[in-house]
Formats: structure tokens, sequence, C-alpha cells
């Protein structure tokens, strides 16, 4: 049913009613940069990193969202595309700690020449982001140029929230409400650059409507949410990639049968995903599913590894943030 | 969260809400709630347009949300605590921690914070009880002052020292002022015509001052016939878009989807801006019936009327409208002997500039953050509950009973070609007599100046500025130039929503400046990258360059740029406007060259 | 259902019906990525009845919440058909054409008029009234279930009386339309479809029927016994009379997961034998003479599972198991091996492959399309069937192709364990969210959501009793007796009690429970116990 016929980057293309430009630019092997953007959620169109040119529209047009119409002119590279997808990148990369985004945006970040050094040196973290009113805030001199930077929240055994990563990208409130889980226990707090993921008063997780299924790790594209294990092994150094495996499986609990991807280094399951183009899960995984294997890596009983020694400390609940 | 409501707090919820219908909900324990429950998803969508009104009749009545508040009102609306968290902490106004019991908040903004604003917030410096406040709307009688008092109805006042803002902090009352304009008695005047001359209380006043004939007309004529006059009378909306009225009303009134929505944006907080809560306190009735007819004409059988909290006199005088206009037939099941059914719902904003944005009105109504959506769709397809929606400011509509009693053409022929009929101005600063001015679009901005008795302080303008925080600054050139929508584009201007508000050439910009870029930082939403940083980065910017530093013109180019490209919704198209343009007019020292 | 055992429907199909009675599930916890699904269908408009005694955290996402009578489902399914026949809301035409029997079940739920099972049930009769007419009323409708429905004495007439439902109105082989049991484990499906069944060669063929049975003893060369055998329930009372002396048991943990464990422990402990195959050393591997460790099948093997769409998926070894575990394959191949009649030790492939020739369900999946595809639904006759979405499409087919569907009388019986002046409360068995079965899995990993296992009961019942939250109380039934804490839980009304399953080492519900089963499915009444509950001390 591909009826609708427009242009990108003068390439003619034609794709189903409904289709957005980016889902064009796909069809032409043109992926373009997103971060809030994933296919198993609805999109947002917050971050805009995807924007792009089209005449016609005095603004630039969010490419993950707008619907394609005949005869649409798109240009993906035109000087004010880049100019705003380099200055995106630079605001998040300015303001967030970016270091565990994937390869692809680092790629994006250098092919549009980004300088996050030049609004000055980054700020100190600070503890109060979430006691921050709307409509008020401290102005300093300028001489650094504010961040979200603040302490690690480690308040419960299977996951970390590291919101001096968070880019506001809003996956992970969609993955826990209405685009998957339906739990609500996190949503959007605050407002302007004081705006952040939040329960209600910021109570921990464990006193939330939390119920520990992970989607919002799966979703999270800067490590601002992850495994608790992941967290402890980076902060002993040991995490390592590049010599882990990842096999899908079929979850062991109950019969709906959820694919799993178990991500191993050592013998040891480090992480558990699941595919975002499966129909049993589209991605997600509860509880049971996501951190419910180490009966098959008792850590107690067997010949214990170095992996063993840091995952176990992954066993206490909360810890100083410090590592 | 398992923390429980007081009895005082319940009962503010149950006030508003109702006594809760079964056990599950938080009442009384009912044989049946032991094998049935209603509830689930559908009503969770039903209940959710109520959470704002119900944090507020919390807020009023004690002073601040708390947890236990939070709780019990997520139970009965059925919103998970996160997400009515995330609600309430999106506006200034709701206090999620506990508090004085009077809370003052003193406009700082463009017009007060030199006429005194600032003074009396440095002598109070480091009272709990006592915020700076962006724009209140009150610019013509600066500086203001907005309370907000547990237990009785929040109000505005006009002060002239710190002891006025101490003695209502410590349980005085405030004086209330009427609405009055510099214009009154012009035999001219078509908005402004009862304002100060009709009581805004009386439904019958009104009737005799020649309300209501419009509505029958419109009865009359049908709702083509009207829509027909609209599209004739070449109508603009005021708001600051200057989108043609009558194309908006027609995409709704010929939608094949018959459940449509009216709304009116009474949100008026542009700083500068005054105009809409001139007309609403001194003509209440004339909304209520311009909305009527506006329902009845795109086949809506109910409108809202979003309004501003830091209005609280204005609100109060609509209610009483409303409930008139209820009693005498003219809204409800049977408007007016007409078979046609409108009705109107009053909300009350929480403290957020950003919901004067059409769709992040919508989503406040709706009982979400107030943060804008995408475009398209637009409200005329899928606007306030995703139901076709016509949403005009208050001044658009109120020129609608004046279309329709001298029919379009004849309105069109007021004004320029493309910019037809009255024009409401909202003059202030450095201003022999501020105030609500109506002209004939056409005037220039010298004559304009002039009505309202010319330029005061030091006597030279420094600049002015027009349409606003979002607008610019022009200087005296720029006296010359017409007052219509064309002669403002022709000279890369604006008249956005009406603000020419003039500064004598000893007004410090650079200061003037940093309060545009905190207020924009201030109630940017947060959502989209470009404006959440951008805002923040332009006053760094700002104050590197105020503290003494070079000017940075290239990097502050593209944080404006990059915010008027990708940048969701207009608040980031214009968040750097007026600072450029302060640049460009060289008024912030060494920032030139 | 109708000759073969699987649900009728693929998830997707719930994201867009217009009706769903979930009833006896607690799916949000029990299974919440098919609850994803539900949510779906919810949000694209679907009205849900939910059917629990319980108002469970999937019950709070219903419009409507039937908190009926333990063990009343039956009475209320009848109530529910007669109301449908009586307005005359039922689909005479699907019945014609594809139904047999109804006249008859007509009349068997004659005398279930909405005052009657108003009464039986507890619920108003105005409800089940609406609920009749939407569920009748809808385009597409489904009827999911879990063990509310199948854990009690009559479980399979249970079943019975909700695919009644479906006959009634048409609500079956269509798209968005059908009978959803939603299975308690991984494999449970893939179980039965292997032939783990009493009465059944993989694929569902019958083992009585010699047709069936001549394929596999001709690629076997051996003969295969020619009756069916026995169910776990039968196997227990054939321990107890002496029949059965030695047992061998593969992954499963009787000696806690039985009602009645306390007696089921004392008869694994006078077999004579008893062999366990397990990937931990459970409370049954305890009381073994031979325990062989295996590997876990879900991450330390390769081979296949079945979900509740009857989806078959790959599942993969990630692991080297620990220590000298094997995998089940192997243990078993070499105790073949070493009982003289060896097969070799054939990959998990080579098994499947021979299982495609001889289930003509899963003729079709090769492991090379399981692992493209994302795992295939039977049936799939051949390496160009893409699976199958829905079952029983053929109902609509005309002429029609098959056996027509039965009726069955469903006749109403109360749980078997009866309330009385000494046993007023009704205690009932579940699941949370975190935790399975008896907690040999999920014990494993440490979840912030687990609480110890306590007796739940409504607030004003601990207030008549005078106990206090987090008190420890005695919990008794005619079979036994335990301690537990008090907890209070919302969701209870008064006169109901819950406990969870998964942690029998510190509070063994199982103690408590009665093993009346169900004589077609052997499964034992765990939902429904009569208890008192004694403050101690």
């Amino acid at each position: 049913m591909a009826d609708i016929t427009l242009a990108v980057d003068g390439t003619e293309v034609s794709v189903p009613v409904g289709a957005t430009i980016l889902d064009a630019c796909r069809v032409l092997g043109k992926d373009q940069p997103t971060l809030c953007y994933l296919d198993n959620l609805t999109p947002v169109n917050v971050c805009r990193v995807c924007v792009v040119e089209v005449p016609g529209n005095r603004t630039l047009v969010p490419s993950c969202s707008r619907p394609v119409e005949e005869g649409m002119e798109v240009n993906t590279d035109s000087e004010r595309v880049r100019h705003s997808r380099k200055m995106v990148y630079e605001f998040l990369a300015s303001s967030v700690d970016l270091s565990l985004v994937d390869e692809e945006t680092v790629d994006w970040m250098v092919r549009y020449g980004c300088d996050p050094d030049r609004y000055g040196p980054q700020a100190d973290p600070v503890e109060d982001r979430d006691q921050r009113v709307a409509g008020h805030h401290h102005l300093g001199d300028g001489s650094t140029a504010e961040t979200v930077h603040q302490p690690v929240k480690v308040d419960n055994e299977l996951y970390i929230r590291d919101y001096s990563r968070c880019i506001l990208c809003y996956k992970c409130v969609e993955a826990c409400g209405e685009d998957a889980q339906n739990t609500f226990a996190i949503a959007v707090a605050g407002r302007g650059f004081d705006a952040r993921i939040s329960t209600e008063f910021d109570t921990g997780l464990t006193d939330s409507a939390c119920v520990f299924c992970g989607n919002c790790i799966g979703v999270c594209p800067t490590g601002a949410l992850m495994f608790r294990s992941e967290h402890e092994l980076r902060l002993a150094g040991m995490w390592d990639e590049d010599d882990q495996t990842v096999t899908r499986t079929i979850c062991s609990y109950c019969g709906v049968g959820c694919n799993l991807d178990l991500h191993v280094q050592d013998n040891r399951i480090v992480k558990v995903t699941s595919p975002m183009d499966h129909s049993v899960t589209s991605g997600h995984l509860c509880i049971k599913g996501r951190f419910g294997y180490e009966y098959v890596q008792e850590l107690g009983d067997l010949a214990v590894t170095p992996i063993d020694q840091v995952l176990r400390r992954a066993r206490v609940p909360d810890r100083d943030s410090s590592g | 969260m398992s923390a429980l409501p007081t009895a005082a707090e319940r009962a503010a919820v149950d006030g508003h809400l109702g006594l809760p219908q079964s056990a599950w909900e938080g009442g009384e324990e009912r044989p049946e709630d032991a094998v049935l429950a209603e509830g689930g998803f559908r009503a969770s969508q039903d209940r959710r347009q109520h959470i704002l009104p119900t944090l507020h009749a919390v807020n009023d009545a004690i002073g601040w949300v708390s947890a236990g508040a939070l709780n019990y009102i997520c139970q009965r609306l059925l919103v998970p605590p996160a997400e009515a968290y995330g609600v309430a902490g999106f506006y200034a106004l709701l206090s999620l921690e506990e508090r004085p019991a009077r809370v003052a908040h003193i406009c700082d903004d463009v017009a007060c914070r030199n006429q005194g604003g600032n003074k009396i917030l440095s002598d109070l410096e480091g009272r709990s009880d006592v915020h700076p406040s962006p724009c209140l709307g009150q610019c013509d009688q600066a500086p203001a002052v907005f309370y907000q008092r547990a237990g009785e109805a929040d109000c505005v006042a006009v002060v002239t020292d710190t002891d006025q803002v101490i003695k209502v902090l410590e349980g005085g009352k405030p004086e209330e002022v009427p609405a009055t304009v510099p214009q009154a008695g012009d035999p001219a005047l078509r908005l402004l015509k009862r304002i100060g001359r009709v009581d805004p209380t009386s439904l019958e006043d009104y009737r005799r001052a020649g309300g209501y004939r419009a509505l029958t007309k419109a009865i009359d004529l049908g709702a083509d016939q009207v829509l027909s006059e609209i599209k004739a009378s070449n109508l603009r909306g005021r708001g600051g878009a200057a989108f043609p009225m009558g194309i908006k009303w027609e995409a709704v009134a010929r939608s094949s989807v018959t459940l449509r929505y009216l709304i009116c944006n009474a949100d008026e907080s542009e700083p500068g801006t005054f105009k809409d809560r001139v007309i609403m306190e001194g003509d209440p009735f004339a909304l209520i019936e311009s909305m009527t007819i506006a329902g009845l004409a795109i086949g809506a059988e109910l409108g809202y009327l979003y309004i501003r909290a830091e209005y609280p006199f204005a609100q109060s005088l609509l209610e009483n409208a409303i409930e008139q206009t209820r009693e005498s037939g003219l809204l409800g099941d049977d408007v007016d002997g007409s078979g046609k059914s409108f009705d109107i719902e009053i909300r009350r904003g929480g403290g957020a500039y950003i919901c004067g944005e059409e769709t992040a009105l919508m989503n406040s109504i709706e009982g979400h953050r107030g943060e804008p959506r995408n475009k398209p769709p637009f409200p005329t397809q899928a606007g306030l509950f995703g139901r076709p929606t016509v949403i005009n400011n208050v001044e658009t509509l109120i020129n609608v009973p004046e279309i329709v009693l001298e029919g379009g053409d004849a309105f069109a022929a007021i004004g320029t070609t493309q910019s037809t009929g009255p024009k409401l101005f909202c003059l202030s600063g450095a201003v022999a007599t501020p105030g609500v001015y109506e002209v004939e679009f056409g005037i220039t901005l010298d004559e304009l100046v002039d009505l309202a008795g010319g330029v005061t302080g030091s006597g030279s303008i420094g600049a002015i500025m027009l349409g606003g925080a979002a607008g610019l600054f022009v200087g005296e050139d720029y006296l010359d130039m017409p007052l219509t929508f064309e002669g403002a584009q022709d000279r890369k201007a604006t008249l956005g929503s009406g603000v020419v508000m003039v500064f004598d050439d000893r007004t410090d910009f650079a200061d003037l400046s940093q309060r545009i870029a905190r207020f924009f930082r201030d109630e940017s939403c947060g959502q989209c990258v470009p404006c959440r940083v951008g805002t923040v980065r332009q006053e760094e910017l700002l104050a590197r360059h105020c503290g003494g530093l070079p000017w940075e013109d290239e990097l502050f180019e593209d944080i404006a740029q990059v915010m008027i490209d990708a940048s969701i919704c207009g608040l980031g198209h214009t968040a750097s406007t007026a600072i450029r343009s302060v640049i460009d007019l060289g008024l912030l020292e060494g920032s030139r060259g | 259902m109708f000759g073969v055992g699987g649900g009728t429907c693929s998830y997707q199909e719930i994201e867009t019906t217009d009706v769903i009675l979930l009833w006896g599930s607690n799916a949000r916890e029990a299974h919440p990525i098919f609850f994803h699904h539900l949510m779906k269908g919810v949000r694209n408009g679907a009205k849900l009845y939910a059917i629990d005694p319980r108002r469970t955290t999937s019950a709070m996402w219903a419009d409507t919440w039937l908190g009926l009578e333990v063990g009343s489902d039956i009475a209320l399914a009848n109530t529910v058909a007669r109301e449908i026949i009586t307005a005359g809301l039922h689909h005479e035409d699907f019945i014609r054409h594809a139904t047999r029997g109804f006249d008859a079940y007509a009349e068997s739920v004659e005398p279930w008029t909405l005052q009657r099972g108003s009464e039986i049930t507890g619920l108003p009769a105005e409800v089940i009234r609406r609920l009749a007419h939407d569920f009748a009323a809808a385009d597409q409708a489904q009827i999911c279930w879990t063990l509310g429905i199948t854990e009690h004495h009559n479980a399979t007439d249970n079943v019975l009386a909700l695919i009644n439902l479906a006959l009634l109105t048409g609500h079956v082989g269509r798209y968005g339309s059908g009978l959803v049991p939603i299975r308690g484990q991984n494999n449970v499906q893939g179980g039965g479809d292997m032939g783990a069944l009493p009465n059944r060669l993989p694929g569902f063929q019958e083992v009585e029927d010699p047709v069936s049975r001549g394929k596999f003893e001709a690629l076997w060369g051996h003969p295969v016994p020619y009756q069916a055998g026995k169910h776990l329930s039968l196997m227990l009372e054939a321990m107890e009379t002496g029949e059965i002396t030695a047992l061998y048991v593969i992954g499963e943990n009787p000696a806690q997961s039985e009602a009645r464990s306390d007696h089921a422990r004392h008869l694994l402990r006078g077999l004579e034998f008893l062999v366990v195959q397990d990937i931990l050393m459970t409370k049954t591997a305890e009381l073994a003479d031979v325990v062989f460790p295996a590997a876990a099948g879900w991450a330390e093997t390769d081979g296949t599972v079945t979900s509740s769409e009857r989806r078959v998926q790959r599942v993969r070894k990630a692991l080297d198991p620990p220590g000298d575990a094997r995998d089940d394959l192997a243990i078993i191949s070499g105790l073949a091996e070493r009982m003289g009649r060896g097969w070799g030790y054939p990959t998990a492939e080579e098994v499947w492959d021979e299982l495609r020739s001889l289930s003509p369900n899963h003729a079709g999946m090769s492991y090379r399309r399981l692992a493209e595809e994302g795992g295939l639904q039977w049936p799939c006759y051949d390496e160009e069937h893409p699976g199958t979405l829905f079952l029983h499409g053929d109902l609509w087919d005309d002429p029609l192709p098959r056996h027509p569907a039965p009726f069955f009388s469903t006749p109403w019986a109360p749980p078997v364990d009866e309330l009385s002046e000494d046993f007023p409360i009704r205690l009932t068995t579940g699941r949370r969210l975190d935790s399975y079965n008896t907690g040999v899995q999920s014990g494993g990993y440490s979840s912030p959501l687990r609480t110890a296992v306590a007796l739940e009961v409504a607030p004003s019942d601990a207030h008549t009793l005078g106990v206090a939250e987090g008190e420890t109380v005695r919990v008794v039934s005619r079979r036994g007796s335990l301690k537990a804490p008090v907890r209070f839980d919302r969701s209870l009304r008064p006169g109901l009690a819950f406990m969870s399953v998964h942690d029998p080492d510190e509070v063994d519900v199982n103690l408590l429970t009665i093993d009346a089963w169900d004589p077609k499915s052997g499964t034992a009444e765990f939902k429904a116990t009569a208890v008192r509950i004694e403050p101690v001390g």
C-alpha cells in the first residue's frame, strides 16, 4: 500500500499512508539520529535531534513523528538541520554525562562537530535537584555551565538510577506507564531545566509503585538506569562487553514464553534484555524474567570467582553511591 | 507511599469531588464493596481532568498539598501518585511542601521591577512567605502582589510600600481595585464600551447596555450564517499568532466528529499584557456571550474557560456571570430557546506561562503536565481530549458580538484590509496614563504613545517593548510604524499580544535582559532539549556579560538559532528575540562590535 | 479444547478485542507480559471484567470487578449462559452450524436464574446480567483464565463451563475471539504437546489409538504401552495402595507442591526407590535414593519450549552447568544405555527432528525456522506452513469440515472443603509477581518486593479476632495447622484469607490444603480450603 511519494534529499521514495519521515528515510537507508525515539514506544519527539527541514514549515520538524505528505520535500542535511542537531548534542553533552551512549550517537556528535566545552566548565554535582520547585531557580554568574550532575540513587538490589546521565527522553516513563508496564511508578516532575524523572515525592523505589520489571532499564539510551550487577562491575573496573556473549533463550518461569537475551561474562549472567522486535515481549519483561536468573549461578555454593565477589556486592539493598 | 490525608485535606477533596462512592475510593464500607468494584482504565481516563482543580481545592484550603492529600486525590481519581506529583510540581502556585498559611508573590517582572517590585522584595528578603513572581498582569498599576491565603480566596493587590505587604501576610485584608480604562466614556469604543460604566456583576445591567442582542441575532441567523459573517470579518486572532478566526471555526464546524470543544484562552501571562484581565473584570458577561455564540456556531456543547490563577477577581466575576446566565437560560440545555445546548466550565491555571500555549493548555485541562504538543495535528483536527477544538483568546472572542451585530463586511471595514477591527493595546512603563487602549488598526506607535499621555521618566525613549517578553524592543525610529499585522511584519517587528511598554533612556537594559532570560528559563516546560537547556545557556551567557566579560555573539546566535528552529513551541521560538533586539539596539554595553 | 489442549488465540488478538473476561487469573502478577497485551486491548477500548474472589492488582484495571464466592465459577457461568439464552443473545446460526448438544445444555442451565446465580455467587444480579449482555453482544470477546479455574476439584467442569459460553456466543475460531488459558510454567504447554500426559503421545495423539501408536512403534522398533498411564494424583493414590513402589521425578517438587503436602511426603518416604533429577537439591531430592544433577533447561542446554499461544521457541545454552550436572537428554540417554537399550546420545535438534516426523502439528518447525521466525505456533504442518494464529477457524467453514463442537452440561458443586462453624474462613492460595511456585527458582534472587509469607486477611476479620498486623496466628484446617504472621490486605473481603505458595520452607501452606482432586485433570483443589484462625498465646 505504498501510496505517498515524497523526496528525501532529492531522492524520491514511496511509503504507506501514516508512515513518518523517519520511516521514509530508513527505506532509503538514510537513518537519522534519534535519542528519544524507539520502535516499541509512542514517539514523544522531545529530543529534537532527528529534526529535518521541510519547505513550507517555519521551523524544523521532528522526523520521528511527522507523518509524510504527498510531494513533501525533506532535507536531512541542510545548514539549519546540521546546526540544530549539533546544538542539541552540545546542550546535552554540556549538561549530562553522555559517556555511556551508543557508538552511533558518538559518531553523529563527531560528524556535527560538537564542542560541549564552549559553555564553560561543567558545574559540580548538587544534592538538591529533587527538591527544586517550578518557577524559581538560583542564578549563578555564568562561569560554569549548569548540569544535572547528582549522586547515584542506589536503593535496591536490582537496579540503580544515575540521573547525572539522564537526558529526559521520557522513554522510561513510557515503558513504566502506558506503552508497556502500566505501573506508573515514575513520571516527569518539576519544570524546565529542573524537570526530572521521579517517583512521588522522590520516595525510594521500594516505597513506590515500582514492580522492578526493569523495562525502564531496557529502553534507557544513556546508562542512567542500569542493572545493579553492571553498576558494580563498572565500579570495579570489570565490566567488559567485548568479553560477553549474548544468547537468546526463553524465560524459565511462567508460560507466556518471553524471549530473553542473556548477557554472559565469565560464565555469569550479568544482564538480561529482550528483543524489541519480538511479538511476545516487544522488548519488555517482568521482574522474574529480567532478574530471576540467580538460581542458576548460586554464588554461595560454588567455587567463587573474581566476578562473583563483585556480584555479591549487588545483593546489598543500598550502598554509598560513591562506590 | 502510604501517607494518609488529614480530615481537613479529605474534606477539601470531598468538597470539590463530592463524597467517595465506594470503600475502594476511600468512602464508608458498603456491603457491595466486598463483591463489586467499578473503575479501571476508562474511569481513570474520565476522572483525570479533575486533578488540577482538586489539587487547587487542597492547596486553597490547606495552603499546600501533602503526600497524604495527594494519595487521597489519587485514590479518588484513579491517578498514579507519581503522575499526580509530576502534575502538581509543574505549577509554581501549588506547593508540595508545607509553607506559611499566607504567601506573597511579588512581581519583579519587566514593568514592576523598577516601579517598586524589586525594592519590596529586597526589603523582605529571607522570608519564607515571600517569593518573586513573573508578570501578574497589573502593569498599568505596578507594583503588584499576588497573595495565596490558606482557607481564604487568593487575591491580587497593587501596593505602594513594603508595610502593606507585611500587613496582609500578618492577616490584614488586601484591597482589590475595580478595572478601569483611560478611555471610559469615549463613544467610539466598541470592545471597552461597558467597562467602568456597567456593573460587571449584573446580567440585568449588561442586557440593558445591549448585552445578549448578539446572541439573539446569532440564533436567528443560524450557525452557517454566523460562520459566514465571521469569515467576512477577516478577524485575526489577537493572542499573538494572528491566525484568521473564520478558518479555525469553519474547520471545526465542518468536522465529521460531532463531539467538539470550544476553549477560551484566558491564561494571559505574557509579561506586559493585561487587556484580557481588564475585559474579564470589567465586562465578564460579554465574554460569556461571545463564547456562547462561538459554541453554537461551531457545534460545541461545552466550552472551557481557562484562566490564569493570578486573576482571582476576574475568575469570581466570571463564575458569577456563568451562574446568572445559566439561571436565565442563556447557558444550558436550551440556550435562549435555540434548542441547542451549550455550557461553560472554568478551569484555573496553576502558575505556568507555558499553559498559554494552546496545546499545553489542553494538556493542562486534561490533567496532564502543561507540556505543549507537537503540531500537526492541529487543535481543529485533534485538540482537547483528541476532539476538534476551537481555541481563541479573550480579546479575539469579544469581537464576535460586534461582528454579529454589525455584520462581517462592516467589521472588515474597520482598520486596514489585512488587519480588521478594533485592537486593544496594553500601555505601560514610562507613559503618563498607562492602561488598556482601544484603537483602530493602523494608528502609528507614536500616536498610541501620545494617547497614553506621552513619555514620562526622563522624557526620552530608550526603547519600547512590543509584544511582551516574547516580542522585541524597538527604538524611536519605529514610532512611525503603523500598528497593523502587516505594518509590524514589514518592519520585522510584532504586535504579539498588544504590549507597548515604554522605557526611558535611563533604563538598565542589561538588568531587563537578564530578567527576561530568567523568565524564559523559569517558564520553560523542560520537555524539549533546545528550550530546556538553551534558556539556561542563554541566561548564563548574559550573566557572564553582565559580570564584565566580553559579549559572546556567535555563541548567543547559535543558542538562539536552535531554539528558534528546533523547539517544540512558541516559548522556545521566541525566548531569545527580545534579548537579540536589545543587543541590536546597542542597549547592552559592549555587546556590539 | 475440542480435541487439542491449547489456547485458541494469539496474544496479539487481545489487543483489539472488545470484551475481556479475565476469570480466575491475576495475570498482572502471574503473567505480566500477557497483561501488557491485555492492557493494550483495554487502552484500545476493550471492556474488562475481572472475575476473582480477590480484587487483585489485575482487577484494579477492570471496568468491573466481580468478587464471586470461591468455587462458584460454574454457577456464574451457567447463570450467564441462561441470561444470554433468555435474552435471545446466543448465536443461533453458529450453534446450529458448528455445535451439538445445545438443547440439553440449555435445559441444564435453565434453573440458573439471575436470582439463583446471585445467591450462589454472592454477586448482584444486575452485574451478572450486564456481564452476560456485554459478552454476548461483543463483536469480539475473549475468556482468559488460569489456576483460579483449574485448581478446583471440578477443574474440568469449570473449563467446560467457560467453553460453553464461547460456543453459545460464537466467540471462538475468529480473530480476536476465543478461549485463552494462560499456562503457569514455561513449558507446561510443550510438555503436554510432547506427550508428557498419561494418555497422549507427542502431538496430542492418543496412546490408546492403535494407528497413532503404530507410527511410533514402527520408528522406535519397540512396542509402546497401549493403555493410558496415571496422572500425578492417581500416582499418589497408587503409592498409598502399594501399587507404585518406585518413582522417577524429573524437575518437579511434589514434597512441597502437592496439596496435603505432609501426606505426600509420607508417601514419598514410603517408596522403595525414588530417583530425582533436578537442577537443585529440592525437598523431594532430599528424600531420594538417587539424585541426578541436571542442567537448567533454559540457560544451560539446547531445546524448545512451547508457550501459552502454542508458540514453539528455542532455548539455548548460555552457561556451562555447574559441577557434574548434565542436561536431561544426556541423563536419560545414559540411563537407557545402562539399561541396555541405548540409542546413543542424540543432540536436541536430532530429537526434535524425530518428533517432527511423528507429530504433524510440529512437522514444519525446523530449528532454522524457529530461529529465524521468532518461534512458530502449532499446528505447522510443513516447511511452507506459516503456523497458526488462532485455532478452530474451521468451525465457521461451510460445510463444516469436522465434528461439531460439543456443549457439555456443567453441574455446579461447591468446594469439597466446606465452611462450618469450626472452619469459617475460606483460604485461597496464589502467586505473587516476584516469586514462583515453591520458590526453588525465584528464591535465588533478592527481590525488593518480597515479603515473608503471611496469612493475608481482611482488616475487619483481624479486628474481629483481635489480631494486630504482624502478629503470629495459628491457621487450622481439617488436615493440619501452621503458624504464620498476619498481614492486612484490602483486596480481601471479610471471610476470605489468602496465602502465597512460594516459601514452603517457612510456611507450608499445603499442610492445610485439601487433596480432593479433579478426576479428569488430576489437579487438586488448592484454591478452596476451610480454615479457622486462632490467636497464639
